[in-house]
């Protein structure tokens, strides 16, 4: 074994253990930190497979700008922790069952065929940029799937609008246009009334 | 560095939606309350000329773009047609549905219009990453298109279980994909054919990556034991979406499943037989047994997509280009038949009211009797009753399954369907033999009465002549899996 397979598995037992405790965490804050430490160790994992774009990429987006977003979300709902969690405890048993047997037939029908993957590709020369060839291949190649992803994430857009925004009916708002536009007429009723009293 | 242009004739008709969409998206902003009309007109606009350019640019052969991502064949023409005539009579059926409830504006429009755009990159998808994406295209429509109507609770509760339990789809799907490509070391579907031939990577992996696969396409598909969103979305949805979300998708997951396990994985036939195996036995099973206690149609309706997917997968399990192309008929009329019915069910249904109750149905041919007839082609059509189009269609997968050899599975399903019979010839009943609780006129619009009387009308008179539809899908298999 040696360095580089000794880091992979520092990262992935922590990876593992972040991940089992984003689950687990009592507080949802608790569980949006667990998070970003497994977003920050499978960066590391990116890496030590010279994917270092892409890892810098899931450090900032991810950790940078989306975990910030969420944990501010958490924060600001006011979120009854024990009323979400009331069926927890009682479904715990079954969903553990579940699991481990998941797990535990993964690790029987990976193990029994042997280690079937193919050879590990060739690490590149120092001149090598990772980045440029990622974005010829993007641009190049792969320039239907880039479309389609800005068309997945236009729909994300017009959906969000589409479902949030609304007008309430009966809240309180200036107009500004009709503000300029007013007339004496609505302001201002002129009634005609006798000077006295008649005697 | 000089970079070829892809040749993007085939994937005209993709890029004619896209704009559209796009202009669509624009245009409804300066539009007011009566000018809607106008996105309603361009959206048909756009689906007439997307079949119109699909029509000229479709050729016999098998042509590919893209660096191997998009593949134009007679299948996905063939496919895409149906789809543009699926949502054309979506939004006819729908408009008047969706005025009433003010849903009929440019978000409704734009969204199906890009679950059409996901669904076309579906059908001609030929690499994993194409597939994958038009997936999650046409899901995120879905998706808000269930949740547009806001103040409802129950359409929102829907969405949000159809959206948790979609995202857990794709991650299995993702899974088995990555997998995949870690033994065969390619995306596309064509070299992941070629890698598994020769045996790249061992058998361990390969099966490993497929369990997850067909795993999320059963969740796609609505088939048992992935099923459980299936009731709850068509329940609480507006009718209108439930129409959509029942009717041209199930032509892009036909194409999904062809495409995924026939084109990338036809070396691991004997195993994905077994797996759709039980998925088919438990959907027949399960959807028309549960059916039969449901008094809510839409739901009912829901238990009996189930168990059609089912009989749809029957058709694949049976491995063969035969099975296939009854698969692809099955598909083709199933989508029909669910224009019709769910089209009947916003015939019944008016402002403030959802006819959404079995009850509602009662004393039909009191009524309108021509509607009840339509309504009862329709149904006999779904139960599979000789004259109907919904006869052949079963009869076609079971002689699939047959000539496969499955014997048990073709007996099983026989009583399935016999089973089945009871819930759809049940709406007969109440229809003709029970007196209406309900006595509003039905007052429908021009264009949808013409519509709907073809669609059931359609439903008889291919039951009486299904060779041309058959041969057009027996033709569109066999140019486009060699």
């Amino acid at each position: 074994m040696n360095f580089e397979m000794l880091v992979f598995y520092v990262l992935s037992t922590i990876l593992l253990f972040a991940g089992f405790r984003v689950v687990t965490a009592r507080h949802p804050v608790q569980a949006a930190l667990f998070l970003v430490l497994a977003f920050f160790t499978g960066a590391g994992l990116w890496l030590l497979l010279e994917a270092e774009f892409l890892a810098i990429t899931l450090v900032l987006v991810y950790i940078g700008a989306v975990m910030v977003l969420f944990l501010f979300v958490v924060m600001m709902l006011n979120l009854n922790i024990e009323k979400m969690r009331a069926g927890f405890w009682g479904n715990l048993p079954l969903a553990a069952f579940v699991g481990i047997l998941m797990a535990f037939e993964m690790v029987l029908v990976l193990t029994v065929g042997g280690r079937s993957v193919g050879a590990s590709p060739q690490p590149h020369g120092p001149g090598y940029s990772n980045t440029k060839e990622l974005g010829r291949l993007i641009y190049t190649d792969y320039v239907y799937a880039f479309e389609i992803a800005a068309v997945v994430l236009l729909v994300a857009i017009v959906a969000a609008i589409a479902i949030t925004l609304r007008r309430r009916t009966g809240t309180k708002h200036q107009d500004p246009a009709m503000q300029v536009r007013v007339k004496r007429d609505d302001r201002v009723r002129l009634v005609s009334m006798p000077a006295e009293k008649e005697l | 560095m000089i970079i070829a242009m892809p040749d993007l004739t085939p994937a005209l008709p993709e890029i004619f939606v896209l704009i559209m969409a796009c202009s669509i998206l624009v245009v409804d902003l300066f539009l007011t309350g009566k000018n809607r009309f106008i996105s309603y007109a361009l959206t048909q606009l756009t689906l007439l000329g997307a079949a119109w350019i699909t029509v000229t640019t479709s050729t016999a052969d098998v042509t590919s773009t893209f660096g191997g991502l998009f593949v134009d064949d007679a299948l996905s023409d063939v496919l895409k047609l149906m789809t543009y005539i699926a949502v054309s009579v979506m939004l006819i059926y729908s408009r008047n549905y969706t005025h009433v409830r003010n849903l009929f504006n440019g978000d409704f429009f734009v969204l199906v219009l890009f679950a059409l755009l996901g669904m076309m990159v579906m059908i001609s998808a030929s690499h994993f990453l194409s597939l994958y994406l038009g997936l999650e295209l046409l899901s995120l429509s879905l998706y808000s298109l269930v949740a547009l109507q806001r103040d409802s609770a129950q359409a929102t509760e829907a969405a949000m279980k159809y959206f948790v339990l979609g995202a857990l789809a794709s991650g299995l799907l993702l899974y088995g994909m990555s997998m995949i490509y870690g033994a065969t070391g390619s995306l596309e579907l064509a070299k992941v054919a070629e890698a598994v031939q020769q045996g790249a990577g061992g058998r361990t992996l390969l099966v490993f990556g497929l369990v997850f696969v067909v795993a999320g396409l059963a969740f796609k598909l609505g088939a048992v034991p992935f099923h459980m969103w299936v009731p709850d979305v068509y329940h609480g949805a507006p009718t209108a979406v439930t129409l959509f979300v029942g009717s041209a998708p199930k032509i892009a997951a036909f194409a999904f499943v062809l495409r995924l396990l026939v084109q990338g994985l036809p070396s691991l036939v004997h195993d994905w037989q077994g797996m759709l195996m039980i998925l088919a036995v438990l959907s027949m099973a399960i959807g028309n047994l549960t059916a039969i206690a449901q008094t809510n149609i839409k739901r009912m309706l829901a238990y009996s997509t189930i168990s059609h997917m089912g009989f749809l997968l029957l058709g694949f399990l049976s491995g063969s280009l035969n099975g296939y192309s009854s698969s692809m008929f099955y598909v083709l009329t199933y989508v029909l038949m669910t224009l019709g019915t769910f089209g009947m069910v916003m015939l019944l249904s008016r402002k403030g009211f959802e006819a959404e109750n079995l009850d509602d149905f009662k004393g039909l041919n009191q009524r309108n009797p021509w509607y009840a007839f339509l309504m009862l082609l329709l149904m006999f059509s779904m139960a599979g009753v000789p004259p109907t189009v919904g006869f052949y269609a079963k009869l076609s997968v079971l002689q699939a399954a047959l000539q496969a050899g499955f014997v048990w599975l073709v007996v099983f399903a026989v009583l399935m369907s016999v089973i089945g019979a009871f819930y759809y010839l049940r709406i007969v009943k109440l229809m003709y033999f029970d007196a209406p609780t309900d006595r509003e006129a039905i007052t429908p619009q021009p264009d949808m009465t013409t519509l709907l009387s073809l669609n059931g009308l359609a439903v008889l008179a291919l039951g009486i002549l299904p060779q041309p539809l058959m041969a057009l899908c027996a033709y569109s298999i066999q140019h486009s899996l060699l």
